[in-house]
């Protein structure tokens, strides 16, 4: 950014409101890459940008990287290649024992907070101290969904507005000083008119407001964003960061009169020319590169030996055979072991992936909801709802939520009488958790013996201006879409699954982000359950047969639910399959149940307060436990550990184990020989597979900053974010339980196909080209004849020859699994 | 026999416990988790099989002369237990949450990094509890009480790395300090009463209390508001209640036992402790009766508009117990004891579901959703409402008062003291001192008028000292020194009161010279290997790479502040037991010098070893976090 000698105030908002977290209010929580405001950069280039400025760790420790370089999981065949093909040969050994020897060092001092820190040089103040406090208590108390028994008097009004009413009519006052006192109730006073007070040089106006901001960026970003998304909001607060940074600057201005009286002046005096701007050129630095080669070496260590592992035939897979189901699971990491499971337990099935909300954007209006929830990828605006009727789903009280126990005579009564009741009840949760109305469950989303309006009846039959249900033409539209991207047209067995996800918890403020991500952070029920209900349309079903899919009158769509934290299954409308697919039905759900159960023993190694050597049935009663448990932050790791997305047909993977590190999407290049398909399908995965993964890694490197530091001290503010105790800032991005053990590792992208037509359909779309041209995700592409692999750099693909030399085959998984709870690396299974 | 050896084991298992924690290898958590809540369990059934027994053998109060620490004839230092009803449900509902809250814990801080410090320091906290829960004399509870606050700042400070847990910590334990200055001074005062340390069971004795207290007009009095000072601090109670919201920067169930539950309502138990010596007082009745009126009065509305769940439920719990004070000062203990147990019981299951509130509360809106909850308030006027409100979210500006009140003022008087320095101190002071002794061994040079009057000088003297130390921002060294001399110039002063063994003095004092010279060298080592980086101007975070070095100094710290961890302990009751009875101000110069000290040696503590690191090369925390 070049400092501009004017001052533009909205450019500036616009500019602030780029920078800062963009996470949503904690119900709406959507993984996207923390650093998305430096994304018109390269990645590395990036990262020091924002560590320059913002102070931010970007990378993970050098002593990390030299550790896992001693243990070998750094190659150093790949170190040296990695630093070959940054630096002329002759430096190798240079680079290298920078690599390797190089003291630790610290980064430079961020540039971010330099001009305010001004106030305390010269007129001894810390603003922070005098302003933070009021400014969080007032945002807090006015932003507040529902903790308060005592909400905000006049919330109906802007933040200022509301403000305005209340200090007019109290006695009591947040202002001490004349001064600021006026200058608020005059309606006539600007922005920049206190920005003048206070900076004085326009020039400095910007960067004075990011040093302001930036202070604080939790509250600053949580502003800007509902400014942005007002829906996010269930009671509706009309809030600006204008009016945000208004008031800080009032309650600055406040302060500096209470505390200096008349002898303080802006801060323009104490400005040199030459004092640094923010968000200047970054300069090449020894530091960061280092840091960037051994970052490099990690990832390739890893990602060399998934392409050796693509590359490697797969055994014999007889695809003559009439499959006994197929099933289709979200893209989710997490599915990627499931489908292993089933695939296992039922040798003669076909499992797909594909994102979860399975090609129908809509909203879901629950039965006797006051409001419609999205269930579909965060950035699409859907043109339908489908409401729910004949619910019977009925949530249970808690008392111990009620605002009596907080009043004097009610919390007198209350604890001594429901205090004892607390005991008991925190010891029973305590040795033996159960099901309780505090807990999150995925299968409460929606009630399966409800009706569900998926049909369109009357296109001018609108809810809140969005139609009700489909008509024909968009359900055949969806469902060929659905099907022809996976590669499903043909062959269809008797009965296919389409298994949405979602996860149950508890004291788990984090709880949107467990479910589908592809769904908005709700469970895949309802879409799947509508997905299954299209596909058994009669109509659509002719329809389809002359488009070219040709569904048997014997296969029948069953739509269903995954749990991945309790690994459970339950379907839906399983009243309309006749009676040999009731049958078939049977005998599937004991597969799956056995699937289940082996997904949550390997799961379980990861818990390592499970023993997963244990039966398999004994380990899953324990993780279903785990969901269920008050006192466990990790009911599952969620997506801790990805690093991977494969795009192709399932038989060129089936024979790999990847660890649940992959998020699988399956996509047949035969059938779509002009990647119309595939571009689909790399808009979406790039943005949300590299968003989930660039929070895991930033979340990773600086828990600090980037992440929420431990969620175990969190206060839950207003019911829209959390902070560490009473007087903190708002914490964005992820728990330090949520990534314990993540890697670091940017998303490789694999994809089946041509690397001609590859390049062709990413250029398609220059928004998901820069993901791939600016490094931010990587892309490798295996050639489907020769399997030959190709790496995306910067504009073009070049052939890799990976340095791995085999793919060990593994015999017995199972006690490797139970044996370690580390990473491990690819092998054949197959 | 019997019941000595069983209360004697309600402490020595939590001691054990504690003392095998401590040397458990870092990493290995079932090995804490194993002994944390064996102990637990095992204090659990025997004190559940012996409240049994005791219930069924009368319930008459036992006490039991655990242990005497020091004898000369005139004073005795004894370690005493007592278990009576108050006793009984306190130390139960203790051991059921704390066993609760162990096993609780066991998964909740699995792979924290402070796993072992966070059980050491929840074990030291249930010894600290169980040793005031069943402490028979002032002595054993003051001890308990001590050992409390660290545990205390200790779980509050627990993400060290952090500054927000680390400035709150040094708050509570401030104030905590200040309520301390009651507890010494009525325990100074009941001294002179009893002419002797007093045993609580001999407080049953009601005539006995009744004559004694009929003879010395007003000291009884005085015992109660200073007692009622120290419960007000302990129990959040007006002008202290600020400080518990501000508490709540552990781990969550810490804060459930610590805030949520017990530490909270040891105000109450004070009280209930000491009901002879204030009985038969109307005037503290009522004034313990209005505060908890006030209290609650206050503290509601203050719940009532918080938006932040465990605030909401901190100034719930305060209301609460400030009609706790309303039903001691009625003296109804049972009622009292009754309300404890479910307000505790309550509060912990409250805070340790907190985290569920947000998809509770938002399920609860997205189907019975309201605009803007009608509330009690919209019926009154509307200017009365939005001043109540304002106020409310202000907290009433309770956080700032002791800031504008005592720490305020005090490091302002620090600061007119500027001229002492480390200089100053050796070629002024000392000096100064040297002459002091030699005209404390001929007193007869001057004239008596101007002796009586020494000791309260030289008693103001040390009290500047750790003024000066207190307010002293860039030398750790100096601040050091200064509060180490002021235990000289206290020994000193306390010296020319009476004449007694120079025993005495070489008790109080040992402690400090040793503690203290391990502390300079400790300083001296940071600032070999730290040049830049040790001032007391900011926060430091040494201990992200010194940690043995900051445990090091954190034991002088404790050592020179008089903990129980060196004969000065002793050493500073046998000195106010020197104080007479009509040296009001000289009693209240050490008596804020001993709290203030602490507070300046935990604050240099802080400043150089908490906090977020001064250096970057790994991720560091934003101030504001």
């Amino acid at each position: 950014m070049a400092h501009r000698v004017s001052f533009d105030l909205e450019q500036t908002l616009l500019e602030l409101g780029h920078y800062l977290p963009a996470q949503a209010p904690l119900k709406d929580f959507v993984h996207h890459n923390t650093l998305h405001a430096f994304q018109s950069l390269t990645f590395h280039k990036a990262v020091q940008k924002a560590s320059e400025n913002f102070g931010y760790t970007v990378y993970w420790n050098i002593d990390k990287y030299r550790e896992l370089y001693h243990q070998n999981k750094i190659n150093s065949d790949i170190l040296d290649r990695v630093i070959g093909d940054h630096k002329p040969s002759q430096e190798l050994s240079y680079w290298k024992n920078l690599l390797l020897d190089l003291p630790v060092e610290d980064f430079p001092q961020p540039k971010v907070g330099l001009l305010r820190s001004l106030w305390k040089k010269h007129y001894n103040i810390n603003l922070d101290k005098e302003v933070h406090q009021n400014l969080f208590r007032i945002v807090s108390a006015y932003l507040d969904q529902g903790i308060a028994i005592w909400g905000f008097p006049s919330s109906a009004k802007s933040l200022l507005a509301g403000l305005h009413a209340l200090e007019k009519n109290s006695y009591s006052s947040f202002l001490k000083t004349s001064r600021a006192r006026t200058l608020f109730f005059n309606h006539r006073t600007t922005l920049e008119d206190l920005l003048s007070i206070l900076v004085g040089k326009t020039d400095r106006f910007e960067q004075y407001l990011f040093d302001q901001q930036f202070a604080h960026p939790g509250w600053s970003g949580m502003v800007a964003v509902l400014e942005r998304q007002p829906a996010s909001l269930l009671d509706k607060r009309p809030v600006s960061l204008h009016d945000f940074i208004f008031l800080e600057c009032i309650l600055e201005i406040d302060a500096l009169e209470k505390r200096k009286g008349n002898s303080w002046n802006s801060l323009a005096d104490f400005i040199p020319d030459e004092f640094t701007h923010i968000l200047g050129e970054t300069a090449n630095s020894e530091l960061f590169e280092t840091h960037r080669l051994w970052q490099e070496a990690l990832e390739w260590s890893y990602y060399d030996q998934v392409i050796k592992g693509l590359q490697t035939p797969s055994g014999t897979v007889s695809e003559s055979k009439k499959p006994s189901f197929q099933a289709l699971f979200c893209i989710d990491d997490r599915c990627c072991s499931i489908r292993r499971y089933v695939e296992r337990f039922s040798p003669d099935s076909q499992t797909y992936g594909t994102a979860g909300f399975f090609n129908l954007p809509f909203y879901f209006q629950p039965e006797h909801g006051k409001f419609m929830t999205k269930v579909c990828p965060a950035p699409v605006n859907p043109a339908h709802v489908i409401k729910e009727s004949e619910s019977k789903l009925r949530h249970q009280k808690d008392a111990h939520f009620s605002k009596h126990t907080k009043g004097i005579f009610g919390g007198w009564a209350i604890s001594q009488t429901m205090g004892f009741w607390s005991a008991l009840k925190l010891a029973k949760s305590i040795f033996s958790p159960a099901e309780t109305p505090a807990m999150v469950s995925s299968f409460q989303h929606m009630d399966p013996h409800g009706k569900l309006s998926v049909i369109s009846e009357d296109t001018d039959d609108k809810h809140q201006g969005l139609q009700i249900g489909f008509t024909l033409d968009e359900m055949t539209n969806s469902m060929e879409a659905l099907l022809k991207s996976i590669g499903l047209i043909a062959d269809f067995a008797p009965l296919v699954y389409i298994i949405g996800h979602g996860a149950s918890s508890v004291n788990n403020t984090h709880y949107a982000g467990y479910d589908c991500g592809a769904c908005s952070g709700r469970a895949g029920s309802v879409n799947a359950r509508v997905a299954a209900q299209i596909g058994n349309n009669r109509a659509v079903r002719e329809r389809l047969a002359t488009r070219g899919i040709l569904i048997p009158d014997g296969t029948q769509f069953v739509g269903g639910l995954h749990d991945t934290t309790r690994d459970e299954m339950e379907f839906y409308d399983l009243e309309v399959l006749a009676d040999a697919n009731q049958m078939r039905h049977q005998q599937h759900m004991r597969s799956f149940d056995t699937a289940l159960a082996y997904n949550a023993k390997e799961r379980s190694r990861r818990f390592q307060t499970v023993d997963s050597t244990q039966d398999a049935k004994k380990v899953h009663d324990q993780v279903k436990l785990r969901a269920m448990s008050l006192f466990e932050p990790r009911p599952e790791w969620n997506h801790a550990t990805n690093a991977l997305c494969i795009i192709g047909r399932r038989e060129s993977n089936r024979h790999l184990f990847l660890d649940k590190r992959a998020f699988l999407n399956s996509y047949d290049h035969r059938i779509d020989p002009e990647g119309h398909f595939l571009l689909g399908i790399l808009k979406a995965v790039a943005p949300v597979c590299g968003g989930i993964n660039l929070e895991y890694y930033f979340s990773k490197v600086d828990n600090q900053r980037l992440g929420a530091g431990s969620k175990l001290p969190h206060n839950v503010i207003g019911l829209i974010g959390v902070a560490n105790g009473m007087e903190g800032d708002l914490r964005t991005g992820l728990p330090q339980q949520m990534v314990d053990i993540h890697d670091p590792l940017r998303i490789l992208i694999t994809v089946d196909h041509y690397p001609e037509v590859v390049l062709k359909v990413i250029q398609a779309d220059p928004q998901t080209y820069t993901w791939f041209a600016n490094d931010w995700v990587k892309l490798v592409c295996i050639h489907p004849d020769d399997k030959q692999a190709y790496v995306f750099r910067t504009n073009g693909f070049e052939s890799y020859e990976p340095l791995s030399q085999a793919i060990q085959a593994v015999s017995d998984l199972d006690a490797l699994l139970a044996s370690t709870s580390e990473n491990l690396p690819v092998f054949l299974i197959a | 026999m019997i019941h000595q050896l069983i209360i004697s084991a309600f402490v020595l298992v939590p001691l054990f416990g504690f003392v095998i924690s401590l040397f458990l290898p870092k990493h290995w958590e079932s090995g804490f988790s194993a002994v944390a809540f064996g102990m637990i369990s095992i204090q659990l059934i025997f004190l559940t099989g012996y409240v049994i027994y005791w219930l069924f053998s009368g319930s008459t109060p036992v006490n039991i002369a655990e242990m005497e620490l020091y004898n000369d004839g005139i004073y005795r230092f004894l370690l005493d237990f007592y278990f009576d009803t108050i006793t009984a449900v306190y130390l139960w509902v203790g051991t059921f949450i704390t066993f609760l809250i162990t096993r609780y814990s066991r998964f909740y801080m699995h792979l924290e990094a402070g796993y072992k410090r966070f059980f050491n320091t929840l074990l030291f906290f249930y010894l600290a509890y169980s040793l005031t829960v069943l402490a028979g004399n002032f002595e054993t509870l003051f001890l308990g009480w001590e050992m409390l606050g660290i545990s205390s700042f200790l779980l509050i400070a627990f993400y060290r790395e952090r500054y927000l847990p680390v400035r709150n910590a040094l708050k509570v334990f401030s104030i905590y300090r200040i309520g301390d200055i009651g507890i010494i001074l009525a325990m100074w005062a009941s001294h002179h009463l009893w002419h002797e340390n007093i045993t609580f069971i001999k407080l049953l004795d009601g005539p006995l209390v009744a004559t004694q207290l009929a003879t010395h007009g007003g000291i009884g009095l005085f015992i109660g508001i200073c007692l009622l000072v120290a419960a007000a601090a302990k129990s959040a109670q007006l002008p202290f209640s600020s400080w518990l919201p501000r508490a709540m920067e552990g781990p969550t169930p810490s804060s459930a036992i610590f805030y949520g539950s017990l530490s909270v309502h040891f105000g109450v138990f004070l009280l209930l402790r000491t009901y002879p010596f204030w009985e038969h007082e109307p005037t503290v009745r009522v004034m313990i009766g209005l505060l908890g009126l006030a209290t609650a009065l206050i503290a509601y509305p203050i719940a009532r508009v918080q938006s932040t769940i465990k605030t909401q439920i901190a100034y719930a719990s305060i209301a609460q117990i400030g009609i706790m004070f309303i039903e001691v000062a009625l003296g109804l203990e049972t009622l009292v004891l009754i309300h404890f147990a479910g307000n505790a019981f309550l509060r912990t299951y409250q805070l340790l579901v907190s985290p569920s509130v947000v998809a509770y509360l938002i399920r609860d809106t997205f189907y019975n959703f309201r605009s803007r909850k009608p509330s009690i308030e919209d019926t009154f006027p509307k200017k009365l409402a939005y001043s109540l409100y304002v106020l409310s979210l202000k907290e009433w500006n309770l956080d700032h008062f002791f800031n504008a009140w005592v720490f305020g003022p005090v490091k302002q008087l620090g600061r007119k003291l500027q001229f002492i320095s480390m200089n100053y101190l050796l070629l002024i002071l000392l000096p100064v001192y040297v002459i002091g002794i030699v005209v404390y061994f001929h007193q007869t040079w001057l004239p008596s008028s101007i002796i009586s009057s020494i000791p309260t000088l030289l008693g103001f003297l040390g009290m500047l000292l750790v003024f000066r130390a207190f307010s002293e921002r860039t030398s750790p060294a100096l601040a050091l020194a200064l509060v180490v001399s002021n235990h000289f110039w206290t020994a000193l002063a306390v010296s020319f009161n009476e004449t007694f063994d120079y025993l005495q003095t070489e008790i109080y004092i040992s402690g400090v010279i040793v503690t203290g010279a391990i502390g300079f060298w400790c300083l001296r080592y940071l600032r070999k290997k730290e040049r830049q980086h040790v001032d007391l101007s900011q926060y430091h975070g040494h201990v992200y790479e010194y940690p043995k070095l900051a445990l090091v100094y954190f034991l002088v710290t404790l050592g020179i502040m008089g903990f129980p961890i060196t004969p000065t302990f002793i050493g500073v009751d046998l000195l106010f037991s020197h104080i007479h009875e009509d040296q009001y101000f000289l009693a209240a110069f050490l008596a804020i010098s001993y709290v203030f000290g602490g507070i300046a040696l935990i604050r240099i503590y802080v400043r150089l070893f908490l906090g977020p690191h001064i250096k970057n090369y790994h991720a560091t925390a934003l101030k504001t976090s």
